[in-house]
């Protein structure tokens, strides 16, 4: 039974983790996330879940990780500067593919920044924050009832993948508050993680047959002994030197990912059937996006807007479909301009590439936005 | 038997260790093998094998989690005790038994060796502490005596050190111990009364390293390093039995610290189980 409810952002994040099964907090206070700590540690123990607030963002990735392994679905949540120090060990997660979700609730930076006010200054972070080559899965919600249902996305994505997921919210949804009619339970679709049980003590637990990516997992600590390591392994989880199995183990990481885009990105598309210029945005940005779209199609302007919703890997796929039909872009992000680069990148040249950010704490407006699209059809005019 | 805890403990497809010669890490992770055997086949106390986890960082003292043939997770640098808190809390009925070193747990993991104590939370840290960063080649660690050399103290160290127990005793430790390379079988039954007990447990166990922190300081060859052991830490009974001027520069090997204070785990579930009875009404 659907029943509608006032929530802000927080709160729904944390409704979607528990609605998909996950039993396991730990972190640490930071603003503007900390009502997800605060709703954790209220609501888990209700559902015969354990919240633990730990000394910092470190040690709360580090026991979600353990916890993960030991067989719990698990998550914690920050902002900026705790993500910053969660890099290592979410990388470790990556490596030793443990399943989890980390809700970064973006805001402005750098360092201690504007701790109260939006940004989207981590889309790079979420990237390439971790040391080394890794596989990275990130989602961001634009509403509080999509930060509900994502979220329960980010744990069947974490759970089927085996590997961290970044949940990338931002400060304006994080603490904006609707009404949300939440989907019937019993119609959700929950995944879990693969399991392996009974094959004996340090088989080839990470073992994956011809033409899959996917390790399936053995439950940590009940009954089948195994060794997780962050050191390049071999299908047995333990450490090797040679270069042939690193390479490969890396590669295997890297395409569990790369070759399920299909999958794994999903993207919103509002009026862009017959659209000459596209709105692209994510999360936080996508409201006044919208509300421009409609202004400009109430002059006749045709202008859609494209808002990835799996935010990495980039959909790539997606965009190019589009570029056939478009005349211009424009990047709407409050940042100096990340996710663009990916934008540039997969447009390659072929049409203008417009951009406008904001990296002093405020919001971009509708306003904001169609007078910059005013100034890219001036300026393609005059070309 | 000897070559029988080989056998049954240790995953010989991965031995030879890594470790140098001379060096005290081996006789450390026997002493922990030796007492889980004793405490599988204790018939009061009796431990499940498979309920035996092993958290280890980074360091010469973590790779014994790879040698040791039980559940093990080698994680990042200083970083075992917190992921062994998210393993406990998800399967309290584990003994999880953290293997770190003294770089590893007072240095880059201090702060979760302090607030483990703190909480309480049922895991049994043994510290492999050779008074050195070993795996890197010889740099101070927070336990390097001062004024003693290290490659990154080639005129002496500045730093003073820590009492690795005494800061788990500080930090509230409900049991915190010490134990030595020499004094095997004292070590042994401390690991053991460590492994049993509820609340969070830390066995600081002196090592020895004669290749780096050795060398540098002249202490001579692994035979006297531990001639230096048995000279100078001295087992619980003999201790007491001692007046405070023999005491002087002697160290006790024993518990330090023990109390009962209630285990985090435990305290947590009586809130689960107070919020289940709550929504039942």
């Amino acid at each position: 039974m659907s029943k509608t409810v006032l929530m802000q952002g927080n709160e729904a994040a944390v409704e979607g983790a528990i609605a998909a099964g996950m039993r396991f907090f730990a972190g640490y206070p930071i603003t503007p996330s900390t009502e997800i700590a605060e709703t954790c540690a209220l609501r888990l123990p209700q559902e015969g879940g354990k919240f633990i607030q730990m000394e910092d963002e470190i040690s709360s990735i580090a026991a979600v990780l353990g916890a993960s392994a030991a067989g719990m679905k698990a998550m914690t949540a920050t902002s900026g500067p705790g993500f910053s120090l969660m890099q290592e060990n979410l990388g470790y997660g990556a490596m030793a593919e443990i399943p989890c979700v980390i809700v970064d609730v973006q805001r402005s930076g750098p360092s201690t920044g504007l701790p109260t006010s939006p940004s989207q200054g981590d889309y790079m972070q979420a990237r390439w924050g971790t040391h080394g080559d890794h596989p990275v899965i990130a989602l961001s919600p634009a509403s509080v009832l999509e930060t509900y249902t994502l979220m329960i996305r980010a744990f069947n994505l974490a759970e089927k993948y085996r590997t961290p997921v970044i949940f990338l919210m931002d400060e304006i949804v994080g603490h904006m508050r609707e009404g949300v009619e939440l989907p019937d339970p019993g119609k959700l679709i929950i995944n879990q993680r693969k399991m392996s049980f009974h094959d004996g003590a340090n088989k080839q637990c990470y073992f994956v047959p011809e033409g899959e990516y996917v390790p399936a997992m053995k439950p940590f600590g009940q009954g089948e002994r195994y060794n997780i390591t962050g050191l390049a392994h071999d299908e047995s989880g333990f450490p090797v030197n040679s270069s042939e199995i690193a390479g490969r183990l890396v590669k295997r990481l890297l395409d569990k990912v790369e070759k399920n885009t299909d999958h794994i990105c999903r993207v919103e598309e509002i009026e862009m059937d017959d659209a000459e210029t596209a709105i692209v945005c994510f999360g936080g940005t996508t409201r006044a996006a919208r509300d421009a779209v409609n202004a400009a199609r109430a002059v006749g302007k045709k202008v859609g807007m494209f808002r990835p919703v799996t935010v990495w890997p980039f959909p790539e796929k997606q965009l190019r479909a589009r570029l056939p039909q478009l005349k211009r872009i424009l990047v709407v992000e409050h940042n100096h301009g990340q996710m663009l680069l990916e934008v540039q990148r997969c447009v390659g040249g072929a049409l203008p590439v417009g951009f406008l950010g904001r990296i002093d704490g405020t919001v971009i407006s509708p306003r904001d936005i169609l007078a910059r699209l005013g100034e890219m059809e001036g300026m393609h005019h005059a070309e | 038997m000897p070559s029988d805890l080989v056998h049954l403990y240790m995953r010989i497809d991965h031995l030879p260790q890594i470790w140098c010669p001379g060096c005290g890490n081996g006789v450390i992770m026997r002493d922990v093998a030796v007492a889980i055997d004793e405490l599988i086949h204790d018939e009061e106390n009796s431990i499940n094998r498979e309920d035996i986890v092993i958290v280890s960082g980074i360091g010469c003292s973590s790779r014994a989690a790879g040698y040791l043939d039980f559940n093990s997770i080698h994680t990042t640098h200083g970083r075992a005790i917190a992921f062994a808190s998210g393993i406990k809390m998800a399967n309290p009925k584990l003994h999880v038994i953290v293997l770190t070193g003294d770089g590893d747990c007072s240095a880059i993991g201090g702060n979760h060796l302090i607030h483990a104590a703190r909480r309480n939370l049922g895991l049994t840290v043994v510290c492999f502490n050779n008074d050195i960063y070993g795996m890197t080649g010889g740099q101070y660690s927070p336990t390097t005596p001062h004024g003693d050399r290290a490659t990154t103290a080639p005129y002496g160290n500045v730093d003073r050190p820590f009492d690795i127990a005494n800061l788990a005793s500080g930090a509230g430790a409900s049991f915190s111990a010490r134990g030595d390379v020499y004094h095997a079988r004292e070590t042994i039954d401390i690991i053991k009364q460590a492994i049993l007990h509820k609340g969070f447990s830390l066995v600081d166990v002196y090592s020895i390293c004669p290749t780096y922190y050795g060398r540098k300081n002249k202490k001579g060859d692994a035979v006297e390093m531990l001639k230096w052991q048995k000279e100078n830490l001295v087992p619980t009974a003999r201790y007491y039995s001692m007046s405070e001027g023999e005491r002087a520069n002697k160290k006790l090997i024993g518990i330090l610290s023990f109390n009962d204070y209630p285990e985090y785990t435990e305290e947590y579930a009586r809130i689960i189980a107070l919020c289940r009875k709550a929504k039942k009404k």
